[in-house]
């Protein structure tokens, strides 16, 4: 009787707030299609990237000569390809690769752009007209023009892909940041700051750089999915990661083209996770950008 | 505006000289050697004598100041010397590649833009309708699917229609026919690298006119126009368009640049013989000449299609002067 009684207060107590947690999520499902479907996309790529080992059916290098490309079909959900490797665990573990190339190029080509454009909006003078022109240089080579450039130099393989798109990243990063913190400079608490002695540093890590988060979050969400595009696209040119890595673009390459007519979901399928996943990403960026863009948060 | 003019290109002078820079000392820290690459791609051993004779033959023994001047004075004549690759002069191998890659860039900015403009312009009149949904996903795809892919499928599904409507699958040719010679041939050749580099170039700039218009439309002068009675058609072809068009100008000129960089994946699908698989190639050959003239180039059609766009801004927006 008494565990009946504080049973249902206990539940009386916490069934209005999961009501309004539940009501809240459906109204943001209901109000924000494209945002909820960017982020489940996103959440199925990374938890796909992360827990590979648990949920691939098979080992995605692992060669079944009895079941060279294979049709979808119970045994191989998405078929096999020309090696008899199952396409499944290829792409899920192509995620992984996707997700450590994209993040790591994302999050350490913005970090080093978000670090120089602040500083050149900071200094100022010639620091600023230096790097600013070189910035110039940078940003005159497309993004797939530079990587080849640097995969040409540096080689192929995985750490040698996210060094070539990083490098590409930097600049853009940076020429957006500064912009945002040439604004921030001039206002009175920088200024204060300044007065009241502290370093360059502090000034620009702890007054400036939390300042212009917003812009460099939605680009560094832009950055995440324009990397693994990138990487997909080097892969699939030969000049990426290399075999046995599974890898969407990768698998894009050779065996797609010959054989698409007789087993077109070698072709179909790596394709579609690319596109859905940064599909999921771009989606995500677009809900990040309109929620901390303050003219374009809905009302 | 002359004087903008002259300031604007004096500018891009630096801007280039430091690109050729970066180009020229990129290519040389590649490891590895083209005359070693070369030799060894017969299969044979080599001996240090040849590797020496290839490089005298290149001019890679010289200093690499001399090298670099020779670069630029090159590009100032447009003689970027020969392949290391083939022998021949680097703007032939480029000029035989060239019409089929522009062809293809041309007929996708066109399919970009007939896209782009009206579906970017309802988007934003039906703002949080179904239609604008509808393509806005169409367009975050777009940006979201690689163009090789793209051409993998349309390749896969006009093999797989043609086979099953005239029992042969048909490819789209691969030989380069000009237009003024053979029309129908050289189109069926264009058409679907064009749409499959063009899709992208048109989601972002359908996002760009749909966020240019959904801004234009809240201008007081719209509001006018709106009270004052006029038609919606008009107020949208007339009133606003046309201002929400200047940044989607801006933007196709920037995307220009990322146009060839699309056909360097595109050509690759669809077995074209163009400026993008020849880049490709060269970095595959590890040949420097023929890698830094069309980086070079790349840069240079990226620079002045930058500057183009800001003197038709100009031109476009009577409000906008330059000094």
């Amino acid at each position: 009787m008494v565990t009946t009684a504080v049973q249902s207060i206990g539940a009386e107590d916490l069934s209005p707030n999961r009501a309004t947690a539940a009501r809240r999520l459906l109204a943001f499902v209901r109000n924000e299609v494209l945002a909820t479907l960017g982020i489940v996309l996103v959440l199925v790529m990374s938890l796909t990237g992360i827990f590979a080992e648990l949920i691939a059916p098979y080992n995605p290098t692992a060669n079944d000569f009895g079941a060279m490309m294979e049709a979808p079909g119970w045994a191989h959900i998405l078929g096999t390809d020309q090696f008899g490797r199952d396409l499944l665990s290829r792409i899920i573990y192509g995620a992984r690769t996707a997700m450590i190339v994209g993040l790591t190029s994302a999050l350490v080509g913005g970090a080093f752009g978000l670090v120089l454009g602040v500083g050149s909006a900071y200094f100022g003078g010639r620091t600023d007209l230096i790097l600013q022109r070189l910035f110039d240089v940078l940003m005159a080579f497309p993004l797939i023009i530079m990587a080849l450039a640097v995969v040409a130099i540096f080689g192929t393989g995985v750490g040698n892909v996210i060094i070539a798109i990083t490098i590409p990243l930097i600049p853009r990063c940076a020429r957006v940041v500064r912009a945002s913190a040439l604004a921030i400079r001039e206002v009175p608490y920088v200024d204060a700051a300044r007065a009241l002695g502290f370093g360059h540093l502090r000034i620009i890590l702890v007054h400036m750089v939390p300042n212009v988060m917003a812009p460099f979050l939605i680009m560094v969400t832009a950055f995440v999915g324009q990397a693994i595009l990138a990487e997909a696209s080097l892969s699939y040119l030969g000049l990426g990661v290399q075999e046995p890595v599974p890898a969407w673009g990768l698998m894009l390459q050779g065996g797609a083209e010959e054989f698409a007519t007789t087993a077109p979901w070698i072709a179909i399928f790596p394709g579609l996770a690319i596109v859905l996943s940064v599909l999921g990403i771009n989606l995500l960026g677009d809900a990040l950008r309109d929620h901390l863009d303050p003219k374009l948060r809905k009302t | 505006m002359y004087r903008y003019i002259v300031k604007r290109i004096l500018l891009m002078i630096p801007t280039l000289l430091g690109a050729a820079a970066l180009v020229f000392v990129l290519m040389r820290l590649i490891p590895g050697d083209v005359c070693v690459v070369r030799l060894g791609s017969s299969g044979g051993t080599f001996d240090p004598k040849a590797v020496a004779l290839c490089h005298a033959e290149l001019g890679m023994h010289r200093p690499l100041i001399v090298q670099f001047i020779d670069f630029v004075w090159g590009i100032l004549r447009l003689d970027f010397g020969t392949s290391m690759w083939s022998g021949n002069p680097v703007t032939s191998e480029i000029w035989a590649r060239l019409p089929i890659s522009l062809e293809i860039a041309i007929l996708a900015t066109v399919i970009a833009i007939a896209i782009a403009i009206p579906l970017g312009t309802v988007s934003a009149v039906k703002q949080n309708t179904w239609i604008d949904v509808v393509v806005r996903l169409f367009a975050v795809g777009g940006t979201a699917t690689p163009s090789f892919w793209l051409g993998l499928v349309s390749l896969l599904i006009v093999l797989n229609v043609s086979s099953a409507l005239f029992g042969t699958p048909w490819m789209p040719p691969i030989e380069y026919v000009p237009i003024w010679q053979d029309p129908l041939r050289n189109l069926s050749m264009a058409l679907l690298p064009a749409v499959t580099v063009g899709y992208r170039y048109a989601a972002v700039s359908m996002r760009m006119t749909r966020s240019a218009m959904l801004e234009v439309m809240q201008e007081d002068y719209i509001r006018t126009a709106r009270a004052k009675g006029l038609i919606r058609k008009l107020i949208v072809n007339r009133h606003a368009l046309k201002n929400a068009l200047l940044p989607v100008v801006t933007l196709l000129g920037i995307e220009f640049a990322f146009l060839i960089g699309g056909l360097v994946v595109t050509e690759q699908v669809f077995n074209l013989n163009g400026v993008g698989r020849l880049f490709v190639q060269a970095v595959q050959n590890q040949d420097y000449t023929l890698t830094q003239a069309l980086v070079m180039l790349t840069v240079i059609v990226f620079v002045v299609s930058n500057l183009v766009v800001d003197l038709l801004y100009a031109w476009l927006d009577p409000r906008i002067r330059y000094r």
